[in-house]
């Protein structure tokens, strides 16, 4: 399986991420691709900017490490992650995740997966610019229920 | 035995700190043990004990309570994520 992880500050271009998944391997019947934007409104209140913060090391070990476990549960032929750091503002792209595999079923559960894993293991923080000023923005508990929802997800191998 | 400790996000804010080099006393031998040394410098520190929010790290990854230390250890504290 082919895996890439970046961890950056520059944008990406989903669409050139999407065709270098499948790009050359004609094994590849489906793409599945999540994209995550900054929204403007959080828990009600308008949202100018946010800083992502995140443990340098210890983030990149723990994408591989979920894409690990994604490949052990799904057959999947290559596997990108691409998650921003920094200053975002509204309408930026925050994170990008793109799974190619042979059929869409495995494309779409380890996606999704991914997605569920990173929210609640990956040492990422994002701290919000308000009117009101800065602040830390605080796990959510259906975050955790996404993610434990796979627990019962039997091994591929 | 010295080691390494990190602080992130909203709990380096709070504790007005990011890093430290210790050398620890005899009798902290756990991520747990080191955690409840840290919470008795009282003030601020004390949301160690009192957050049982807080997350911990050994060697850059997730461990629990009971994790034992060994020297060069880089251990690292911070809240629940909230990336993606």
């Amino acid at each position: 399986m082919k895996v890439s992880i970046s961890v950056q500050e520059a944008d990406f271009d989903p669409g050139q991420e999407i065709a270098s998944l499948s790009d050359g391997r004609r094994g590849v019947g489906a793409v599945a691709a999540f994209v995550g934007l900054v929204r403007d409104i959080n828990e009600g209140d308008d949202v100018q900017a946010m800083t992502l913060e995140h443990y340098p090391g210890m983030t990149e070990r723990a994408l591989q490490d979920i894409v690990a476990q994604a490949h052990v549960r799904w057959e999947c032929t290559a596997i990108r992650v691409v998650h921003r750091v920094g200053r975002l503002e509204p309408c930026d792209r925050i994170v990008f995740v793109g799974v190619a595999s042979a059929h869409r079923g495995d494309a779409f559960s380890a996606c999704e997966f991914i997605m569920d894993y990173l929210k609640t293991r990956a040492p990422f923080w994002k701290c919000e610019q308000t009117p009101e000023g800065a602040r830390w923005v605080e796990a959510r508990e259906s975050d955790d229920e996404a993610a434990s929802r796979w627990e019962d997800v039997e091994l591929r191998r | 035995m010295t080691i390494k400790i990190l602080y992130f996000a909203a709990l380096r804010d709070a504790l007005g700190r990011s890093e430290e080099s210790m050398t620890l006393p005899a009798g902290v031998t756990t991520v747990g043990e080191l955690r409840a040394f840290l919470a008795d410098r009282g003030e601020v520190w004390s949301v160690l004990e009192t957050n049982r929010n807080v997350r911990a790290a050994r060697n850059q990854r997730m461990v629990s309570a009971g994790e034992p230390l060994a020297p060069g250890d880089e251990v690292a504290f911070f809240p629940p994520v909230t990336g993606g």
